[in-house]
Protein backbone atom coordinates (compact mmCIF):
# COMPACT_ATOMS: atom_id res chain seq x y z
CA UNK A 1 0.00 0.00 0.00
CA UNK A 2 1.31 3.19 -1.26
CA UNK A 3 -0.01 6.73 -0.72
CA UNK A 4 0.76 9.95 -1.97
CA UNK A 5 0.34 11.95 0.87
CA UNK A 6 -1.42 15.66 1.82
CA UNK A 7 -1.19 16.71 5.31
CA UNK A 8 -2.81 20.09 4.98
CA UNK A 9 -2.21 23.39 6.63
CA UNK A 10 -3.86 22.70 10.25
CA UNK A 11 -1.92 19.16 10.62
CA UNK A 12 1.14 21.25 10.99
CA UNK A 13 -0.25 23.27 13.66
CA UNK A 14 -3.22 22.78 15.83
CA UNK A 15 -3.81 19.85 14.95
CA UNK A 16 -0.21 18.11 14.54
CA UNK A 17 -0.84 15.29 16.91
CA UNK A 18 -3.51 14.25 14.01
CA UNK A 19 -0.60 14.31 11.67
CA UNK A 20 1.54 12.79 13.62
CA UNK A 21 -0.64 9.69 14.81
CA UNK A 22 -2.12 9.28 10.97
CA UNK A 23 1.76 8.59 10.01
CA UNK A 24 2.62 6.49 13.00
CA UNK A 25 -0.71 3.94 12.11
CA UNK A 26 -0.14 4.11 8.59
CA UNK A 27 3.68 2.52 9.38
CA UNK A 28 2.34 0.03 11.82
CA UNK A 29 0.03 -1.44 9.17
CA UNK A 30 3.05 -1.02 6.45
CA UNK A 31 1.48 1.25 4.30
CA UNK A 32 3.98 3.59 3.05
CA UNK A 33 3.01 7.69 2.56
CA UNK A 34 5.43 9.93 0.54
CA UNK A 35 4.26 13.31 1.52
CA UNK A 36 3.92 15.87 -1.72
CA UNK A 37 6.46 18.25 -2.41
CA UNK A 38 6.12 22.00 -2.78
CA UNK A 39 2.17 20.96 -1.48
CA UNK A 40 0.61 24.62 -0.46
CA UNK A 41 -2.90 25.04 1.50
CA UNK A 42 -6.05 23.78 -0.31
CA UNK A 43 -7.95 27.23 0.40
CA UNK A 44 -10.06 25.84 3.39
CA UNK A 45 -13.92 27.24 3.44
CA UNK A 46 -12.21 30.44 2.84
CA UNK A 47 -11.28 30.67 -0.40
CA UNK A 48 -15.03 29.65 -1.15
CA UNK A 49 -16.38 32.60 0.51
CA UNK A 50 -14.34 34.99 -1.51
CA UNK A 51 -13.67 33.88 -5.21
CA UNK A 52 -14.63 30.52 -6.61
CA UNK A 53 -11.79 30.45 -9.46
CA UNK A 54 -9.23 30.88 -6.55
CA UNK A 55 -11.43 27.88 -4.14
CA UNK A 56 -10.15 25.43 -7.35
CA UNK A 57 -7.21 26.56 -8.62
CA UNK A 58 -5.68 25.93 -4.87
CA UNK A 59 -6.03 22.56 -4.54
CA UNK A 60 -5.78 21.86 -8.44
CA UNK A 61 -2.19 23.35 -8.11
CA UNK A 62 -1.68 19.94 -5.20
CA UNK A 63 -3.33 17.65 -7.27
CA UNK A 64 -1.04 18.87 -10.64
CA UNK A 65 1.75 18.59 -8.09
CA UNK A 66 0.77 15.14 -7.05
CA UNK A 67 0.92 13.80 -10.56
CA UNK A 68 3.98 15.20 -10.94
CA UNK A 69 5.80 12.68 -8.45
CA UNK A 70 6.74 9.47 -9.08
CA UNK A 71 3.67 6.77 -9.81
CA UNK A 72 0.28 6.88 -9.55
CA UNK A 73 -0.90 6.29 -6.33
CA UNK A 74 -4.17 7.51 -4.56
CA UNK A 75 -3.72 10.71 -2.89
CA UNK A 76 -4.50 10.21 1.10
CA UNK A 77 -5.66 13.31 3.02
CA UNK A 78 -6.63 13.36 7.00
CA UNK A 79 -8.30 16.86 6.99
CA UNK A 80 -12.51 16.90 5.77
CA UNK A 81 -12.42 20.01 4.77
CA UNK A 82 -8.81 19.35 2.39
CA UNK A 83 -10.58 16.30 1.28
CA UNK A 84 -13.60 17.72 0.06
CA UNK A 85 -11.85 20.58 -1.93
CA UNK A 86 -9.61 18.17 -3.53
CA UNK A 87 -12.26 15.78 -4.41
CA UNK A 88 -14.15 18.78 -5.61
CA UNK A 89 -11.79 19.36 -8.18
CA UNK A 90 -11.13 15.55 -9.24
CA UNK A 91 -15.48 15.32 -9.59
CA UNK A 92 -16.08 19.04 -11.15
CA UNK A 93 -13.01 18.42 -14.02
CA UNK A 94 -14.66 15.13 -15.26
CA UNK A 95 -17.38 16.51 -16.51
CA UNK A 96 -16.12 20.15 -17.68
CA UNK A 97 -13.33 20.34 -19.90
CA UNK A 98 -13.31 23.95 -20.47
CA UNK A 99 -13.69 24.11 -16.68
CA UNK A 100 -10.13 22.18 -16.83
CA UNK A 101 -8.46 24.41 -19.48
CA UNK A 102 -9.39 27.54 -17.21
CA UNK A 103 -8.01 25.66 -14.21
CA UNK A 104 -4.80 25.16 -16.37
CA UNK A 105 -4.81 28.41 -17.17
CA UNK A 106 -4.33 30.12 -13.74
CA UNK A 107 -1.79 26.82 -12.71
CA UNK A 108 0.31 27.72 -15.80
CA UNK A 109 1.38 30.49 -13.92
CA UNK A 110 3.01 28.00 -11.68
CA UNK A 111 4.26 25.61 -14.14
CA UNK A 112 2.28 22.91 -14.03
CA UNK A 113 -0.59 21.26 -15.38
CA UNK A 114 -3.36 19.39 -14.40
CA UNK A 115 -4.87 15.87 -16.20
CA UNK A 116 -7.21 14.41 -13.35
CA UNK A 117 -5.54 11.39 -13.27
CA UNK A 118 -5.14 10.65 -9.43
CA UNK A 119 -7.56 10.24 -7.03
CA UNK A 120 -8.51 11.86 -3.43
CA UNK A 121 -9.10 9.40 -0.61
CA UNK A 122 -9.96 10.73 2.71
CA UNK A 123 -8.27 8.60 5.73
CA UNK A 124 -11.25 7.20 7.25
CA UNK A 125 -12.03 5.85 3.62
CA UNK A 126 -8.28 4.32 3.29
CA UNK A 127 -8.32 3.06 6.82
CA UNK A 128 -11.71 1.46 6.79
CA UNK A 129 -11.06 -0.20 3.10
CA UNK A 130 -7.68 -0.74 2.09
CA UNK A 131 -6.43 -1.27 5.61
CA UNK A 132 -9.60 -2.89 7.15
CA UNK A 133 -10.67 -3.93 10.85
CA UNK A 134 -9.33 -7.58 10.31
CA UNK A 135 -5.79 -6.24 10.11
CA UNK A 136 -6.09 -4.13 13.25
CA UNK A 137 -7.30 -6.72 14.87
CA UNK A 138 -4.54 -8.95 14.13
CA UNK A 139 -2.64 -6.24 15.71
CA UNK A 140 -4.29 -5.31 19.10
CA UNK A 141 -1.92 -5.78 22.22
CA UNK A 142 -4.56 -3.70 24.27
CA UNK A 143 -8.13 -4.02 23.73
CA UNK A 144 -10.59 -1.24 24.74
CA UNK A 145 -12.86 -4.05 26.20
CA UNK A 146 -16.22 -2.20 27.83
CA UNK A 147 -15.05 1.23 26.27
CA UNK A 148 -17.83 2.86 24.82
CA UNK A 149 -17.18 4.96 21.68
CA UNK A 150 -19.09 7.02 20.19
CA UNK A 151 -17.81 8.10 15.82
CA UNK A 152 -17.95 11.11 14.68
CA UNK A 153 -17.66 11.88 11.02
CA UNK A 154 -18.67 15.54 10.60
CA UNK A 155 -20.03 16.80 7.16
CA UNK A 156 -17.22 17.22 4.55
CA UNK A 157 -16.11 13.67 4.98
CA UNK A 158 -19.86 12.49 3.83
CA UNK A 159 -21.67 15.08 1.85
CA UNK A 160 -21.62 16.16 -1.03
CA UNK A 161 -19.75 12.92 -2.48
CA UNK A 162 -21.19 9.83 -1.08
CA UNK A 163 -17.71 8.27 -1.60
CA UNK A 164 -17.27 5.73 1.12
CA UNK A 165 -20.21 5.87 3.36
CA UNK A 166 -24.00 6.77 3.42
CA UNK A 167 -23.97 10.31 3.72
CA UNK A 168 -27.23 10.36 5.68
CA UNK A 169 -26.43 7.01 7.88
CA UNK A 170 -22.92 6.98 8.23
CA UNK A 171 -21.00 3.39 9.80
CA UNK A 172 -17.83 3.30 8.42
CA UNK A 173 -15.90 4.14 11.66
CA UNK A 174 -17.94 0.82 13.59
CA UNK A 175 -16.44 -1.92 12.92
CA UNK A 176 -12.88 -0.21 13.11
CA UNK A 177 -13.83 0.46 16.93
CA UNK A 178 -15.36 -2.96 17.31
CA UNK A 179 -11.74 -4.43 15.57
CA UNK A 180 -10.44 -3.19 18.97
CA UNK A 181 -12.34 -4.81 21.51
CA UNK A 182 -14.78 -1.45 22.11
CA UNK A 183 -18.13 -0.70 22.06
CA UNK A 184 -20.16 1.61 19.17
CA UNK A 185 -21.73 4.50 21.17
CA UNK A 186 -25.13 4.56 19.72
CA UNK A 187 -26.13 7.86 18.53
CA UNK A 188 -27.56 10.27 15.99
CA UNK A 189 -24.98 12.93 16.05
CA UNK A 190 -22.26 11.18 14.05
CA UNK A 191 -22.87 12.70 10.66
CA UNK A 192 -24.06 16.17 11.96
CA UNK A 193 -22.61 20.02 11.41
CA UNK A 194 -20.26 21.07 14.33
CA UNK A 195 -20.41 24.63 13.25
CA UNK A 196 -17.11 24.98 11.57
CA UNK A 197 -15.51 28.50 11.67
CA UNK A 198 -18.46 29.40 13.17
CA UNK A 199 -16.81 29.44 16.55
CA UNK A 200 -14.38 32.26 15.48
CA UNK A 201 -16.75 34.36 14.22
CA UNK A 202 -20.59 33.83 15.08
CA UNK A 203 -19.27 31.94 18.64
CA UNK A 204 -22.90 31.83 20.04
CA UNK A 205 -24.19 29.88 16.98
CA UNK A 206 -21.13 27.08 17.11
CA UNK A 207 -21.60 26.66 20.90
CA UNK A 208 -25.09 25.78 20.58
CA UNK A 209 -24.32 22.98 17.79
CA UNK A 210 -21.05 21.51 19.60
CA UNK A 211 -23.41 21.82 22.79
CA UNK A 212 -26.25 19.15 20.84
CA UNK A 213 -22.71 16.86 19.92
CA UNK A 214 -21.54 16.87 23.35
CA UNK A 215 -24.55 16.19 25.24
CA UNK A 216 -25.64 13.72 23.66
CA UNK A 217 -22.19 11.24 24.10
CA UNK A 218 -22.94 11.50 27.45
CA UNK A 219 -22.31 7.87 28.61
CA UNK A 220 -19.86 6.94 25.66
CA UNK A 221 -16.32 7.09 26.62
CA UNK A 222 -14.50 8.97 23.96
CA UNK A 223 -15.76 11.09 20.91
CA UNK A 224 -13.77 9.83 17.75
CA UNK A 225 -13.19 12.26 15.21
CA UNK A 226 -11.49 12.54 11.69
CA UNK A 227 -11.56 16.15 10.69
CA UNK A 228 -9.00 18.94 12.51
CA UNK A 229 -12.23 21.26 12.22
CA UNK A 230 -14.51 18.75 14.30
CA UNK A 231 -11.60 17.66 16.87
CA UNK A 232 -10.76 21.52 17.75
CA UNK A 233 -14.75 22.40 18.26
CA UNK A 234 -15.46 19.28 20.44
CA UNK A 235 -12.27 19.53 22.64
CA UNK A 236 -11.39 23.20 22.58
CA UNK A 237 -14.90 24.76 24.26
CA UNK A 238 -15.57 22.24 26.95
CA UNK A 239 -15.66 24.28 29.58
CA UNK A 240 -17.54 27.43 28.33
CA UNK A 241 -20.10 25.18 26.87
CA UNK A 242 -20.64 23.37 30.30
CA UNK A 243 -21.12 26.65 31.83
CA UNK A 244 -23.37 28.19 29.74
CA UNK A 245 -26.04 25.09 29.21
CA UNK A 246 -25.33 24.12 33.31
CA UNK A 247 -24.26 20.40 32.61
CA UNK A 248 -20.74 18.90 33.14
CA UNK A 249 -20.18 17.94 29.26
CA UNK A 250 -16.20 17.05 29.90
CA UNK A 251 -15.41 13.72 27.66
CA UNK A 252 -12.04 12.70 25.82
CA UNK A 253 -12.05 13.36 22.59
CA UNK A 254 -9.53 11.41 20.67
CA UNK A 255 -8.72 11.13 16.71
CA UNK A 256 -9.46 8.25 15.01
CA UNK A 257 -5.67 7.15 14.64
CA UNK A 258 -4.76 7.74 17.95
CA UNK A 259 -7.64 5.23 19.38
CA UNK A 260 -6.72 2.90 16.66
CA UNK A 261 -2.74 3.36 17.53
CA UNK A 262 -3.27 2.96 21.80
CA UNK A 263 -4.87 -0.29 21.49
CA UNK A 264 -2.41 -1.30 18.52
CA UNK A 265 -0.04 -0.38 21.16
CA UNK A 266 1.96 2.53 19.79
CA UNK A 267 2.82 4.89 22.87
CA UNK A 268 1.06 8.10 23.65
CA UNK A 269 3.98 9.52 23.42
CA UNK A 270 4.18 7.98 19.47
CA UNK A 271 0.52 9.36 19.20
CA UNK A 272 1.22 13.11 20.82
CA UNK A 273 -1.46 12.84 23.39
CA UNK A 274 0.07 15.21 25.14
CA UNK A 275 -1.15 17.64 22.49
CA UNK A 276 -5.04 16.79 22.79
CA UNK A 277 -7.17 19.17 24.73
CA UNK A 278 -9.68 17.14 25.95
CA UNK A 279 -8.46 13.94 27.95
CA UNK A 280 -10.23 13.13 31.26
CA UNK A 281 -8.92 11.73 33.85
CA UNK A 282 -11.49 8.74 34.06
CA UNK A 283 -10.07 7.99 30.42
CA UNK A 284 -6.33 8.37 31.42
CA UNK A 285 -7.36 6.03 34.31
CA UNK A 286 -9.01 3.54 32.23
CA UNK A 287 -6.11 3.50 29.92
CA UNK A 288 -3.43 2.56 32.58
CA UNK A 289 -6.14 0.10 33.74
CA UNK A 290 -5.73 -1.75 30.40
CA UNK B 1 -24.16 60.65 0.97
CA UNK B 2 -26.50 59.16 3.81
CA UNK B 3 -26.28 56.14 5.15
CA UNK B 4 -29.39 54.67 3.13
CA UNK B 5 -28.72 55.95 -0.08
CA UNK B 6 -25.14 54.53 0.47
CA UNK B 7 -26.15 50.87 1.00
CA UNK B 8 -28.65 51.02 -1.68
CA UNK B 9 -26.05 51.94 -4.10
CA UNK B 10 -23.98 49.09 -2.43
CA UNK B 11 -26.63 47.10 -3.26
CA UNK B 12 -27.37 48.24 -6.89
CA UNK B 13 -23.88 47.21 -8.02
CA UNK B 14 -24.82 43.22 -7.13
CA UNK B 15 -27.58 43.29 -9.01
CA UNK B 16 -26.53 41.68 -12.07
CA UNK B 17 -23.88 39.49 -10.13
CA UNK B 18 -27.13 37.64 -9.02
CA UNK B 19 -27.51 36.31 -12.40
CA UNK B 20 -25.35 33.32 -12.02
CA UNK B 21 -26.89 32.27 -8.91
CA UNK B 22 -30.50 33.15 -10.08
CA UNK B 23 -29.41 30.12 -12.67
CA UNK B 24 -28.67 27.79 -9.93
CA UNK B 25 -31.73 27.74 -8.14
CA UNK B 26 -34.24 28.54 -11.29
CA UNK B 27 -36.20 24.93 -10.74
CA UNK B 28 -36.82 25.16 -6.94
CA UNK B 29 -40.11 23.88 -5.99
CA UNK B 30 -40.16 25.78 -2.81
CA UNK B 31 -40.96 22.74 -0.56
CA UNK B 32 -38.81 23.29 2.02
CA UNK B 33 -36.42 20.56 2.58
CA UNK B 34 -33.25 22.78 2.58
CA UNK B 35 -34.62 24.51 5.49
CA UNK B 36 -35.98 21.17 7.58
CA UNK B 37 -31.98 20.12 6.53
CA UNK B 38 -30.26 23.44 7.47
CA UNK B 39 -28.57 23.17 11.37
CA UNK B 40 -28.39 27.16 10.95
CA UNK B 41 -31.81 27.44 10.30
CA UNK B 42 -32.39 28.28 13.77
CA UNK B 43 -30.17 31.01 14.28
CA UNK B 44 -31.39 32.72 10.87
CA UNK B 45 -33.45 35.65 9.93
CA UNK B 46 -34.95 34.12 6.76
CA UNK B 47 -35.13 30.51 5.71
CA UNK B 48 -32.89 29.37 2.94
CA UNK B 49 -36.02 28.64 1.12
CA UNK B 50 -37.16 31.95 1.39
CA UNK B 51 -33.87 33.03 0.34
CA UNK B 52 -33.43 31.17 -3.24
CA UNK B 53 -37.30 32.55 -3.45
CA UNK B 54 -35.98 36.13 -2.94
CA UNK B 55 -33.21 35.54 -5.47
CA UNK B 56 -35.37 34.35 -7.86
CA UNK B 57 -37.37 37.75 -7.60
CA UNK B 58 -34.13 39.75 -7.33
CA UNK B 59 -35.20 41.25 -4.27
CA UNK B 60 -31.67 42.22 -3.55
CA UNK B 61 -31.36 44.50 -0.18
CA UNK B 62 -33.37 41.55 1.24
CA UNK B 63 -31.15 38.87 0.35
CA UNK B 64 -28.14 41.07 1.36
CA UNK B 65 -29.34 42.48 4.62
CA UNK B 66 -30.15 39.00 5.93
CA UNK B 67 -28.03 36.79 7.88
CA UNK B 68 -28.95 33.73 5.92
CA UNK B 69 -26.33 32.94 4.03
CA UNK B 70 -23.24 34.26 6.44
CA UNK B 71 -24.91 31.40 8.40
CA UNK B 72 -24.10 28.44 6.14
CA UNK B 73 -21.46 26.46 7.80
CA UNK B 74 -21.19 24.00 4.23
CA UNK B 75 -22.28 20.43 6.03
CA UNK B 76 -24.13 20.03 2.49
CA UNK B 77 -27.18 18.59 4.14
CA UNK B 78 -29.23 20.97 1.93
CA UNK B 79 -27.63 19.94 -1.48
CA UNK B 80 -27.51 15.87 -0.48
CA UNK B 81 -31.22 16.07 0.19
CA UNK B 82 -32.80 18.26 -2.49
CA UNK B 83 -35.12 16.92 -4.19
CA UNK B 84 -34.35 19.03 -7.86
CA UNK B 85 -30.67 18.55 -7.01
CA UNK B 86 -29.73 21.78 -6.94
CA UNK B 87 -26.37 23.06 -5.78
CA UNK B 88 -27.82 25.29 -2.80
CA UNK B 89 -24.29 24.91 -0.77
CA UNK B 90 -22.20 26.28 -3.67
CA UNK B 91 -25.46 28.79 -4.15
CA UNK B 92 -24.73 29.86 -0.94
CA UNK B 93 -21.13 30.27 -1.25
CA UNK B 94 -21.63 32.34 -4.20
CA UNK B 95 -23.48 34.77 -2.32
CA UNK B 96 -20.74 34.54 0.11
CA UNK B 97 -18.38 35.98 -2.77
CA UNK B 98 -20.09 38.98 -3.79
CA UNK B 99 -20.61 39.98 -0.05
CA UNK B 100 -16.80 39.35 -0.05
CA UNK B 101 -15.71 40.92 -3.87
CA UNK B 102 -18.14 44.34 -2.49
CA UNK B 103 -17.12 44.89 1.05
CA UNK B 104 -20.90 44.27 2.13
CA UNK B 105 -21.40 46.34 5.74
CA UNK B 106 -23.18 43.87 7.29
CA UNK B 107 -20.91 40.41 6.50
CA UNK B 108 -18.25 42.49 7.68
CA UNK B 109 -16.61 40.21 10.24
CA UNK B 110 -16.87 37.00 7.99
CA UNK B 111 -15.46 38.84 5.49
CA UNK B 112 -12.34 39.98 7.35
CA UNK B 113 -12.00 36.42 8.53
CA UNK B 114 -12.09 34.96 5.32
CA UNK B 115 -9.85 37.55 3.54
CA UNK B 116 -6.92 37.64 6.27
CA UNK B 117 -6.97 33.90 5.86
CA UNK B 118 -6.70 33.91 1.92
CA UNK B 119 -4.02 36.62 2.48
CA UNK B 120 -1.84 34.78 5.09
CA UNK B 121 -2.18 31.85 2.29
CA UNK B 122 -1.22 34.19 -0.50
CA UNK B 123 2.08 35.44 1.27
CA UNK B 124 2.84 32.40 2.65
CA UNK B 125 2.00 29.31 0.45
CA UNK B 126 0.26 27.83 3.47
CA UNK B 127 -1.72 29.25 6.64
CA UNK B 128 -0.09 30.65 9.31
CA UNK B 129 -2.82 30.39 11.84
CA UNK B 130 -1.77 32.68 14.51
CA UNK B 131 -0.70 35.35 11.17
CA UNK B 132 -3.97 34.83 10.22
CA UNK B 133 -5.78 35.16 13.27
CA UNK B 134 -3.41 38.59 13.94
CA UNK B 135 -5.00 40.04 10.71
CA UNK B 136 -8.16 39.94 11.35
CA UNK B 137 -8.07 40.80 15.07
CA UNK B 138 -6.05 44.01 13.17
CA UNK B 139 -8.70 44.42 10.85
CA UNK B 140 -11.92 44.31 13.12
CA UNK B 141 -9.73 47.87 14.88
CA UNK B 142 -11.96 45.77 18.30
CA UNK B 143 -9.20 45.88 21.03
CA UNK B 144 -11.65 43.73 22.66
CA UNK B 145 -11.76 40.71 20.10
CA UNK B 146 -8.58 39.54 20.89
CA UNK B 147 -9.47 39.00 24.55
CA UNK B 148 -12.51 36.54 23.51
CA UNK B 149 -9.70 34.31 21.63
CA UNK B 150 -7.15 34.44 24.47
CA UNK B 151 -8.11 31.53 26.46
CA UNK B 152 -7.47 29.09 23.37
CA UNK B 153 -4.61 31.11 22.41
CA UNK B 154 -2.23 30.49 25.33
CA UNK B 155 -3.81 26.65 25.60
CA UNK B 156 -2.53 26.15 22.20
CA UNK B 157 0.90 28.54 22.87
CA UNK B 158 1.55 26.10 25.86
CA UNK B 159 0.98 22.93 23.97
CA UNK B 160 3.43 24.35 21.02
CA UNK B 161 1.14 24.03 18.60
CA UNK B 162 1.45 27.67 17.60
CA UNK B 163 3.94 30.48 17.69
CA UNK B 164 3.50 34.50 18.08
CA UNK B 165 3.60 34.83 14.13
CA UNK B 166 4.40 38.79 13.28
CA UNK B 167 2.01 39.04 10.04
CA UNK B 168 4.65 39.39 7.22
CA UNK B 169 4.99 39.75 3.47
CA UNK B 170 6.51 36.96 3.66
CA UNK B 171 8.16 35.61 -0.51
CA UNK B 172 4.40 36.33 -1.88
CA UNK B 173 4.66 32.88 -2.79
CA UNK B 174 1.52 32.38 -4.89
CA UNK B 175 0.95 36.07 -5.77
CA UNK B 176 0.98 35.01 -9.63
CA UNK B 177 -1.32 32.42 -9.23
CA UNK B 178 -3.76 34.72 -7.24
CA UNK B 179 -3.05 37.32 -9.65
CA UNK B 180 -4.10 35.10 -12.66
CA UNK B 181 -7.05 34.04 -10.52
CA UNK B 182 -8.01 38.16 -10.29
CA UNK B 183 -7.68 38.84 -13.72
CA UNK B 184 -9.99 35.89 -15.46
CA UNK B 185 -12.82 36.50 -12.59
CA UNK B 186 -12.30 40.33 -13.78
CA UNK B 187 -13.18 39.05 -17.28
CA UNK B 188 -16.98 39.07 -18.12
Amino acid sequence: MKYQYYPGCSLEGTALEYNISTQALMKAVGAELSEIDDWTCCGASAAESTSYLLSLALPARNLALAEKMDGLSDILVPCSACYLNLKKVEEKIRKDIDLLEKINAVLEEEELRLHGKLRVRHLLDVVANDIGPDKITDRVKKPFSDLKIAPYYGCQCLRPYAVFDDPEDPRSMEPLIEAIGAKVYPWEMGGKCCGASHMNTKMEVGLELVHAILHSAKGADAIVTVCPMCQMNLEAYQQKISKKYQEDLSITILYLPQLLGLAIGLSEKDLRLDLNLAITKDFRKKLKEM
Amino acid sequence: MNQSAQKENDFAVVSDQLAPIREMVQTCIQCGTCTGSCPNAFAMDCTPRKLWRMVMMGQKDAIFQSKTFGLCSSCYYCTLRCPRGLPLTEAMAALKQIAARENLEPYKKSVRFYKSFVNSVRRHGRVREMEFMTLYFFSMKDPFLPLKFAPLGMKLMSKGKVSVQIPSKGQRRLESLFQKVEELEAKP
